[in-house]
């Protein structure tokens, strides 16, 4: 009976321990978005809460973006190594770009109505990897190392061709070009933060409704038909859904979607929970305590702002390889 | 209802099943026997939506399981794979819970839990229901495979070898239990089996397959005799009658 009676009290408390982190890490996240806000805040508060406030926002968006769409990715990968990053997701939205200047000029980007300008970029990203990335993982017997390959090999053409084009670009535009492509907090596009969080808002209501479901994509493909997922359809919105959340990420600040790596891997050791109602928030509050917390002490403590997206492969880097190691070793 | 017309699957041209057409007797529990490769979990998978056929068609309850939706289904059939892998890092009770999904939707009602406790009783896996899947044995592992495909509640259950891994005791006790599902609860089971006596002692139907066909079927008197048995598997057979059931000789 004793072990009867401990297996109640598991139950019991399993679920408030769930609630618990996650909860933590909300604080922890509010916490750190304040003293983003406020702190070493000189002249005119309205004039530094708006301007402190857009960069924030733009960096909550991005941690939500980018934590949300590395679980989703792994979750139809089934495996927790890859990411959209890994696979090239960036490199082709950064192809994309590139692709758009080469073809229209600076004005492409620049021109007209910045947001429709995001829904094209988007909705061709959305395009390009459901033909490249669909067939792959809508199969759900492909090896790790086929899929390892096809990302590392479709990552490099899309970043030879955007060099390539880059090099035919007018160097002018190439310079306008540059600032896109590259993961800058000061350089927010405040024009894009509406459209892009209406973007990732409407990704994340499609998500809280799949939540259950997302859960059997873990099982693998057979065992999903099995218990009456269509796994095909899914697995196709799952990605479409990706490629929103990697073109809001880009566009707003450039490619960090190294970081969904890093805050995923984190969620799942966190957690002893593999549903993704725990998983996915606490997935993207770790990516805004990273985000924020980052800018914060180098902007604060270094007084370095131009930096955070190599701090954060850097010291991301280092934490996820002990991560591994020490899971490796249990 | 199991049926299936001229249910073929082919790999370039060659045929692994060949225009299989059969009708699975209801309420009963079939084996399906033959040797490596003959395609039993060919037609298994086409039967139960998991592969698509190259022709042929296949029903289950009258509803044609190409055009029929997947959740509709899910409730009417459950399916054990060969080889069931999970990477996921999930529990021996999450697993079984996901049997319910076709049901709740991953919102666990009390009736629910109360089916995933039985099936892990059923199984005796209740001291093993917290422990990681990748922390138990293979022969657990298949035991709680077949607790989740029991949580599904399903009038048709096909499994591929339920008794993979499983040790004798586990393995006597696996066929009571589908026994029991077909006596008692009015299930239809049909299992591939590698182990013709227990074909012989439990199942009411034997189909027999050979390179993609159904050369025989029938109730086990007519299947489990040395003239059929070679026929299936090329190598000699004795059989042998012990307490009314027949048994089959086959070991040197
Ligand atoms: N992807 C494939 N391409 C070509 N041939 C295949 C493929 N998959 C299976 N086969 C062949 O189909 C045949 C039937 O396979 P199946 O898995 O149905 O056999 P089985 O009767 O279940 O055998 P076992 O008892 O070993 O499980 C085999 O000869 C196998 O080699
Ligand atoms: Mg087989």
């Amino acid at each position: 009976m004793p072990a009867l009676a401990n297996v109640a009290l598991m139950r019991l408390t399993a679920r408030p321990g769930l609630a618990l982190i996650v909860g933590l890490l909300a604080l922890l996240a509010a916490a750190i978005a304040t003293a983003f806000l406020t702190i070493g805040a000189r002249g005119r508060w309205d004039f530094v809460l708006a301007f402190r406030g857009t960069k924030l926002a733009a960096m909550v968006l991005v941690g939500v973006a980018v934590a949300t769409a590395a679980v989703l990715f792994q979750t139809i990968a089934r495996n927790r190594i890859l990411t959209p990053s890994i696979m090239g997701f960036d490199a082709l939205y950064g192809l994309i770009q590139t692709g758009t200047v080469f073809l229209l000029g600076a004005r492409g980007l620049g021109f007209g109505d910045p947001r429709l300008a995001f829904a094209v970029e988007a909705g061709t990203m959305i395009v390009f990897a459901l033909l490249l990335y669909g067939w792959l993982l809508a199969d759900g017997r492909r090896s790790l190392h086929l899929m390892l390959l096809v990302g590392v090999v479709l990552g490099a053409i899309f970043r030879s061709l955007a060099s390539f084009m880059g090099r035919m670009i007018d160097p002018a535009e190439f310079v306008v070009l540059q600032q896109r492509l590259f993961a800058n907090f000061n350089a927010v596009r405040s024009d894009l933060l509406l459209p892009t969080c209406l973007a990732v808002g409407a990704v994340l209501l499609v998500v809280a409704r799949l939540l259950p479901r997302l859960d059997v994509l873990l099982l693998g493909r057979e065992a999903a038909i099995g218990l009456g997922v269509d796994h095909r359809r899914n697995v196709f919105l799952v990605i479409v859904l990706v490629s929103i959340l990697v073109s809001v990420s880009t566009a707003l600040v450039g490619p960090v979607t190294f970081l969904g790596l890093l805050v995923a891997n984190l969620a799942y050791m966190l957690l002893p929970s593999y549903r993704h109602v725990h998983v996915l928030p606490a997935a993207a509050l770790l990516a805004v305590v990273a985000l924020v917390g980052g800018q914060l002490a180098l902007e604060r403590l270094f007084a370095l702002d131009a930096v955070l997206p190599v701090v954060i492969e850097f010291v991301g880097g280092i934490v996820l390889i002990a991560l591994l190691v020490r899971t490796g070793r249990r | 209802m199991i049926e299936t017309q001229e249910l073929t699957r082919r790999y370039d041209k060659a045929a692994v099943v060949d225009a299989v057409s059969l009708q699975l007797p209801e309420q009963a529990f079939t084996a399906i026997i033959g040797a490596n490769g003959a395609g039993k979990s060919t037609f298994l998978a086409m039967v139960s939506r998991l592969m698509p056929a190259s022709a042929g068609r296949a029903f289950v309850d009258g509803l044609d399981v190409a055009t029929t939706s997947g959740d509709v289904l899910a409730r009417r059939l459950a399916i054990l794979r060969q080889d069931s892998a999970v990477t996921a890092r999930v529990t021996v009770r999450d697993l079984v819970a996901f049997g319910r999904y076709p049901h709740s939707r991953g919102r666990l009602t009390a009736e629910d839990r109360a089916q995933i406790e039985d099936a892990l009783d059923f199984l005796e896996l209740a001291p093993l229901a917290d422990r990681f899947l990748d922390e138990i044995s293979g022969g657990q592992r298949q035991r709680a495979f077949v607790a989740m495909v029991l949580a599904q509640d399903t009038d048709h259950l096909l499994l591929d070898e339920p008794l993979n891994n499983l040790d004798m005791r586990h393995a006597a006790g696996m066929m009571k239990l589908l026994r029991r599902a077909v006596d008692e609860r009015g299930r239809t089971v049909v299992a591939v089996l590698h182990d013709i006596n227990f074909a012989s002692c439990y199942a009411d139907h034997i189909v027999a397959m050979r390179d993609g066909r159904v050369i025989a079927e029938g109730p086990p008197e007519v299947i489990v005799t040395p003239s059929v048995l070679e026929a299936v598997y090329g190598i000699a057979m004795e059989v042998v009658s012990v307490r009314g059931y027949r048994s089959v000789h086959y070991y040197r």
